[in-house]
């Protein structure tokens, strides 16, 4: 699968996880479980025969609820966010489960969002780069705009500076709550998208997805900046695509004997992440010396 | 009218820490009141104007706005009514927002922030006119990120913002502490303007008695999260610092150098 597929069907999430880590400063493990959510969501609604389209927003609604309870768990019971979202991940499993009624499903000769483009004549190789692409540049102007309403306004001022905020009349639970719905919201519909491109849903599809959406923001944000909301958003996206062609890059390596394999993919990962947080702060120890 | 009835907060209750912060105060503020509060260090005064404010819950007693009980709102309902500037500049404005962001913000108090635009054209040029206002060129800077105004910018900002919905309540607590002597000066006189202009009842904590006497229509004085002096009008007037030490001595009978309280 294309790189550039992967990117930008990741897109999303990753646009989801800048939400949630960046904008609001709360560190959220649901997409782990929102993403596979949405895969789910979408293959039986697919086989069901419903829309493919259509599907997509179903997995969005869907993910949207999962990211709301975690935010009702922090918010109005108190519960550490972290722990909260860790909570409402294991609890996604076994809905996944229950959602597919088995641990995969295929789509294969069913009907997916790539049909319309192939039937135009676009070749099956190039369909899933160019849909997926326009899909994500239109959720990251959606979000342009979003984050420049009142609402998202009050959103950034959320995450940087809760009691301003409050002194200016806003229930922050209810903004962490809306939020985290819709970080889980674009999750669900990479995980549609992922599911569609690639013809299966799986339950494990989510593991590290939390990881690889950090990993892509970093790298984005360290390539291209985050000055504006604007220049972090497209950050992001490019991040998630730049963050797939390294992992890419990564697996046609060959040292010798040695090559990388999939399953390896999540330790690359981690350690990308933690050198990512930890470089700019040993860079200053040494400028400091 | 702004009553307050009975009012106690205990910190840690039931703990061997327990702190008892207000023992019932009672207090009745008129429409226009300006009243300065001091009192030592841990008298109470940052907790009677969190309780006010709504982000520290009360044990039991009474806020009451205009024959409304708002004793059980959440904070930011009561923001509404209540606005507040708080002793850390960087605490009443966001810093990664811009200058007319946070104004936007500000502008809402008390109304939705929906999907509305954030930031609106025909707001920009109101903006700019409050800003003038203020004599420190930030009206040209829009657009600014606060983060990288001064802390009596930002403080300067935050009245702005606090009295641009005119509150019922305006709250202000050291508000200018951690500014050099000028800057606190003209952070100051924005203040009495802001207040005179707009004819707004505040509420302001210092620990400057001088200041106290200078400024208001009304003093209170609290020890121990108890109103033990409340003078106003020609009383107030007739007051010299020495008075106010004189009064202490009297009602407390008490030992009262504080590091904090300032004789200037
Ligand atoms: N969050 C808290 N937890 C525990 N105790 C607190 C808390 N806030 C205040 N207190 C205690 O309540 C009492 C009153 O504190 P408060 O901050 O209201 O005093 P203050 O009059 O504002 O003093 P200062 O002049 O030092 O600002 C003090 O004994 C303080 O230790
Ligand atoms: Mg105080």
């Amino acid at each position: 699968m294309g790189a550039l597929e992967q990117g930008f069907a990741y897109g999303f999430l990753v646009l989801g996880v800048y939400l949630t880590f960046r904008v609001l400063d709360f560190p959220d493990l649901t997409v782990d479980g929102s993403l596979p959510l949405g895969a789910a969501v979408s293959a039986v609604a697919i086989s069901a025969g419903v829309d493919p389209f259509v599907s997509l927003l179903l997995a969005l609604a869907a993910g949207f609820c999962a990211g709301m309870v975690t935010g009702i768990l922090n918010t109005k019971f108190g519960i550490l966010h972290l722990l909260a979202s860790i909570l409402t991940m294991i609890a996604l499993y076994s809905i996944n489960l229950r959602i597919m009624g088995r641990p995969n499903m295929t789509l294969l000769g069913k009907p997916t969002v790539l049909d319309p483009v192939t039937s135009s004549g676009i070749s099956m190789f190039n369909a899933a780069p160019l849909l997926f692409g326009v899909f994500s540049i239109l959720a990251l102007l959606l979000l342009f705009w979003l984050l420049h309403t009142a609402f998202g306004l009050a959103m950034q001022a959320t995450g940087a500076n809760r009691q301003m905020i409050t002194s200016q009349g806003v229930n922050t639970d209810n903004v962490i709550i809306l939020t985290v719905g819709l970080s889980n919201g674009l999750a669900a519909v990479s995980g549609a998208l992922l599911c569609q491109s690639q013809g299966a849903a799986d339950v494990n599809m989510g593991v590290g997805t939390i990881v690889a959406g950090l990993a892509s923001v970093i790298v984005g944000e360290t390539l291209f900046g985050c000055q504006s909301v604007g220049r972090a958003l497209l950050a992001a996206l490019l991040g998630s695509v730049i963050y797939r062609l390294a992992i890419a890059l990564a697996l046609s390596l060959k040292l010798g004997q040695f090559s990388f394999t999939p399953s390896d993919l999540n330790l690359l990962t981690a350690l990308l992440v933690v050198a990512a947080l930890t470089l700019p702060g040993l860079r200053r120890k040494v400028l400091r010396r | 009218m702004i009553e307050i009835k009975d009012l106690v907060k205990t910190f840690h209750r039931g703990s061997v820490n327990e702190v008892l912060a207000l023992s019932g105060i009672t207090l009745k503020m008129r429409k226009g009141d300006f009243i300065t509060i001091i009192g030592s260090n841990g008298a109470g005064k940052s907790t009677l104007l969190n309780c006010l404010a709504g982000s520290t819950g009360i044990d039991s007693g009474h806020i009451v706005i205009d024959e409304e009980d708002v004793s059980r709102w959440p904070e930011h309902r009561r923001s509404t009514w209540i606005s507040r500037v708080f002793q850390d500049p960087l605490l009443g404005t966001c810093g990664s927002l811009s200058i007319e962001q946070n104004l936007a913000l500000a502008n809402r108090r008390g109304r939705s922030h929906g999907l509305g635009r954030g930031v609106k054209r025909s707001d920009q040029e109101i903006f700019k006119k409050q800003l003038a206002q203020l004599g420190l060129g930030l009206e040209s800077r829009l657009k600014d990120k606060v983060g990288l105004l001064s802390g009596g910018q930002r403080q300067a900002l935050t009245l702005l913002m606090a009295t641009m919905i005119r509150p019922k309540v305006l709250l202000l607590d050291e508000h200018t502490a951690a500014l050099d002597p000028k800057t606190a000066h003209q952070v100051l006189s924005l203040t009495q303007k802001l207040i005179k202009e707009q004819h707004l009842t505040a509420l302001m904590v210092t620990h400057n008695m001088q200041q106290a006497l200078q400024l208001g229509n009304r003093l209170i004085m609290l020890h121990g999260g108890r109103v033990i002096l409340d003078v106003s009008g020609a009383e107030k007037q007739a007051m010299a610092v020495e008075d106010l030490l004189e009064q202490f001595y009297k009602v407390r009978g008490e030992e009262f150098v504080s590091d904090r309280m300032l004789l200037v």
